[in-house]
């Protein structure tokens, strides 16, 4: 794949260690203009998620409103639809999405990039046994393997977590596949392979290492996704329990209201298409970083960008 | 196309490639089949205790099992289930008894429409978009319809669905069906009104990435050799853009409409269930709501097939747009 083959090199310029080239890139990203707008949604919702708990002025499973109710001073987003204070369900509902978003992630990351890895490095029956898996993974939308999974095991929270996380899984195996069969033919692999370094070490010692920036951006692209498919589940109702606030529930709970009450839909709808915004603007600059491309050759990372791939 | 004539005499490689992709398609969808069946039927662990409770008795456990055929082996369940899916039963709803197929098939019509709509307004609104912002790179518009269509294409469909409720159907403007109302025994397309809001989020959800690769595509091909040559002949732009840059940008764009096609069968899920449109995305939901195995294994193998369709369709057209590919080597 053109994108990680063109990344990988960039980051082991010999001038910048290792384990600083992924701090470079994401330093460099950074003073992007989109990198800085990405930054900056990111922290701010990161902020209502997380100190949103100790600012709500009422409790969020307490009705003190009539369903449905017009803000008022008392309820400054008006009520939702058993009249519980919607500002507070909203300032409450969002840390628990955001905490199984990033745990399915990493889960995902891990799963796919050891996986990739594996399969590129080893070649042979490994690669074969873990691609094929991959193409059967791949042969059922995202959202759909997640919801055959949420069938058998019913909607925990964790094993939602769980059912996320490998669904991302195969996706990030085979960027980082791609990624990781360049590297896998350098020489410095074959100077460690002389060595008779065992090849459990060599893939998490010398080839990963030599994977940071593709691997950010999969965990940047895994994070939107991860966000989309978590707050889709709930909004389907496949999410926490019902007294729980959750942005995605809160949406699906008080459509019905829409017309008495919109902001009870619109607040947690915005937070949530904001948050999607400002990773997928912050993994865009990290991936123009990351990859150099400039604005004249985008078409041959594009088709590679799993931005562009059909999965939900 | 001239090519398919081009190659009449020995296996073209494009049917050698039809051949081949059908037949990993078919090997894709049995593996697909038994990961299914063994999800759905096998993890659970033993059915007859997840409905008795595990206080009953052995004998009552081992005379309900005997009911549900739990206790013949895997391979013989799967082997039913499998039969009766090739012969055009695949059971009955453990919901309502009806059989699967009376669920899945009017509802499977109503999404196709959905989705061939939304597919196709998607592709020309997304090629159309990007060709034009692609002749004005650089401009005000092209990077405004960038930042539009990198923001666009982070936003989850129900978002996107339920702007469109509050624009058009409630809040702002009431002048559409927020819900698609579609009485059974009838087909969505007898409906158009029901169906503009689903269209028009699906065809939101697209356009950006059709956008995005469209003018990729286009500025790197009007940047090559032969478009500045085309251009220094003095032909009018339409005609460097339509006949010569375009043809050549078609490939990626093939694959990214292919993408968006696959994109679209887990989209349904979300926008039918926001808009109640009678199809197997909402049948899915509710299936998995109340663990109606049969219709959940129906609806995912549905859906895998759609994806292994048009992953051949797209590599095939794909192969097709691309001349210098379809010679035999």
């Amino acid at each position: 794949m053109a994108l990680l083959t063109a990344a990988a090199p960039g980051s082991t310029k010999p001038t910048v260690r290792r384990r600083r080239a992924g701090v470079v890139v994401l330093r460099r990203a950074a003073s992007l203009p989109r990198g800085r707008f990405g930054l900056a949604v990111i922290g701010f919702i990161v902020a209502v998620a997380v100190l949103g708990p100790f600012l709500a002025p009422h409790s969020d499973t307490a009705s003190i409103v009539a369903p449905f109710a017009k803000p008022s001073r008392s309820a400054l987003l008006g009520g939702d639809e058993l009249g519980r204070d919607v500002l507070s369900r909203v300032l409450n509902g969002g840390w628990v999405l955001l905490a199984m978003a990033a745990t399915a992630m990493a889960l995902g990351v891990a799963i796919g990039s050891a996986s990739g890895i594996a399969a590129a490095y080893l070649r042979g029956r490994w690669d074969t046994v873990i691609m094929r898996t991959v193409d059967v993974v791949l042969a059922f939308p995202q959202l759909v393997f997640a919801l055959l999974l949420v069938s058998i095991v019913g909607p925990t929270v964790w094993l939602t977590v769980l059912a996320v996380g490998f669904s991302h899984a195969p996706q990030v195996a085979r960027v980082m596949r791609s990624a990781a069969l360049d590297v896998s033919e350098r020489d410095f692999v074959k100077a460690v392979e002389l060595l008779g370094v065992k090849r459990r070490k060599i893939m998490a010692k010398e080839i990963l290492p030599n994977l940071i920036s593709p691997l950010m951006v999969e965990s940047g692209l895994r994070m939107t996704y991860s966000v989309v498919i978590i707050a889709g589940l709930s909004f389907l109702g496949f999410g926490q329990p019902p007294p729980a606030p959750n942005w995605g529930t809160m949406i699906n709970e008080n459509r019905i209201g829409l017309v008495l009450n919109p902001w009870a839909v619109i607040v947690p709808a915005a937070l949530i298409a904001l948050l999607t915004i400002g990773i997928n603007t912050w993994t865009d600059a990290v991936a123009r970083v990351a990859i150099g491309i400039d604005r004249e050759a985008e078409t041959a990372t594009m088709l590679e960008m799993p931005a562009v791939e059909g999965e939900l | 196309m001239s090519s398919r004539r081009s190659g009449a005499r020995a296996p073209h490689p494009i049917v050698k490639l039809l051949v081949q992709r059908v037949a990993l398609g078919v090997v894709t969808l049995w593996v697909v089949s038994v990961v299914i069946f063994a999800a759905t039927q096998v993890l659970p662990g033993n059915a007859a205790i997840a409905i008795l409770g595990h206080s009953a008795t052995p004998s009552a456990v081992h005379a309900l099992e005997h009911q549900l055929h739990l206790n013949r082996s895997v391979l013989v369940q799967y082997g039913s289930w499998i039969s009766g899916i090739l012969g055009g039963h695949p059971g009955t709803s453990l919901v309502n008894g009806m059989p699967v197929w009376s669920i899945v098939g009017p509802a499977a019509a109503n999404s196709a429409t959905l989705v061939g709509l939304s597919g196709v307004i998607g592709s020309v609104v997304g090629v159309t978009l990007g060709a034009v912002v692609a002749l004005r790179k650089d401009s005000l518009l092209d990077h405004t319809t960038s930042v539009l269509a990198l923001a666009v294409t982070a936003l989850p469909e129900f978002v996107v669905a339920i702007a469109m409720i509050i624009m058009f159907a409630t809040v702002v403007w009431a002048v559409l069906p927020a819900v698609s109302m579609v009485p059974p025994g009838t087909q969505a397309w007898a409906e158009p009104r029901e169906l503009i809001l689903p269209v028009a989020t699906l065809v939101v959800v697209i356009v950006p990435y059709i956008f995005r690769m469209t003018r990729a595509a286009t500025v790197e091909a009007l940047a090559s050799d032969y478009a500045e040559m085309a251009r220094l002949k003095g032909l009018p732009t339409w005609r460097v853009l339509a006949v010569h840059a375009l043809p050549n940008a078609i490939a990626p764009v093939v694959q990214v409409i292919g993408l968006s096609f696959l994109y679209l069968a887990g989209g349904i899920v979300v926008v039918e269930f926001v808009f109640a449109f009678p199809g197997i995305g909402s049948s899915l939901v509710s299936a998995v709501d109340n663990r109606d195995v049969p219709t959940i294994q129906m609806i995912v193998l549905v859906l895998a097939g759609f994806y292994v369709f048009v992953n051949i369709v797209t590599d095939v057209v794909a192969l097709l747009a691309t001349p210098r590919r379809r010679q035999p080597r």
